[in-house]
């Protein structure tokens, strides 16, 4: 009787064992799979909205004070101001980030706020919400996750100097080219600073800024990727064509 | 406990193998449709990976 109820708890151990085991499988990769399927789909469907209703001529209230004063982007490669959205509503997904480095077909939403579960665990990058709006002058700085939850930005340590970091939103495509990389403790905030590590600054640049975890699996530092506006293509232009076959594609 | 399931079972051994393939196969199916998402959304936040004060 005794034995058989040892029998029967040791059975119990190893079924909870292997139960964490696969819980731990699938979170690496079942449910990274159909994040990224879910993250692909509805990437496309912001891509197809925004072809399917245009919003037109932008109201003078949306653009960059910077912007409408006629100064081309910083290394002056487009002739066309970048367009400045207004910030969206919390958790929208406002965005579409396009990283070739991570992947011929990588698309992944941008929604607004950092949010572990109201954003994040959902596989897409979320927007700093005291950072700037895409193209505009200042530092438009995103969060994603790197291990776990779709790992949208596991690459992040592969991108190289002039790499393209395409954002999609309604207005159009804002191509930022990548600048160099940086660690920083959990606290490291002024990475997210109009102009990064110099608090109070006046921004001169208009600059993308990503972060995530590092090392992998330990998240005891940050990586911070930073990159700097390249050009801006309106809407009524077409995507860039790096990225024309996949905007608005489906998985 | 996994050895009297095998022996309730009815049925010649291919039979109750097949139950059991498709037992584990429902179960698992269970596990990642349901148990899993709802383990994960207590466990968050998980890994951070944004900077903060």
């Amino acid at each position: 009787m005794v034995r058989s109820a040892i029998g029967v708890a040791g059975e119990l151990l190893v079924t909870a064992g292997v139960l964490v085991f696969l819980f731990l499988g699938w979170q690496l990769w079942i449910q990274g799979i159909a994040l990224n399927n879910a993250q692909t789909n509805e990437a496309s469907g912001l891509s197809q909205q925004w072809n399917a209703s245009p919003v037109g001529p932008v109201a003078p209230a949306n653009t960059d004070p910077a912007a409408s004063t006629g100064a081309p982007p910083a290394d002056g490669s487009s002739g066309v101001a970048p367009v400045v959205m207004a910030a969206p509503a919390e958790t929208k997904q406002f965005a579409v980030l396009y990283v070739p480095r991570f992947g011929a077909d990588y698309k992944r939403t941008i929604a607004e706020g950092v949010d572990a579960k109201a954003v994040l665990n959902a596989g897409g990058a979320g927007h700093y919400e005291q950072s700037a709006m895409p193209g505009a002058m200042g530092n438009f700085a995103i969060a994603a996750h790197r291990d776990g939850w779709g790992s949208p930005f596991i690459k992040i340590n592969e991108l190289k100097i002039g790499d393209p970091i395409y954002v999609e939103t309604q207005d159009g495509w804002y191509t930022y080219r990548y600048r160099d990389t940086e660690y920083v403790t959990p606290e490291g905030v002024d990475v997210l600073g109009a102009v990064p590590q110099v608090p109070d600054a006046a921004p001169t640049d208009r600059l993308i800024t990503l972060t995530s975890c590092n090392p992998l699996y330990i998240a005891s530092e940050r990586i911070i990727a930073y990159g700097v506006l390249d050009s801006f293509t309106p809407r009524s232009a077409g995507a860039p064509a790096e990225i024309a076959g996949l905007t608005g594609k489906g998985a | 406990m996994y050895g009297s399931l095998w022996r309730v079972l009815p049925g010649p051994v291919w039979l109750r193998i097949l139950m059991l393939v498709v037992a584990l196969a429902i179960i698992l199916f269970a596990l990642s449709t349901w148990v899993f998402p709802f383990v994960d959304a207590l466990l968050t936040p998980g890994q951070p990976v944004t900077v903060d004060p």
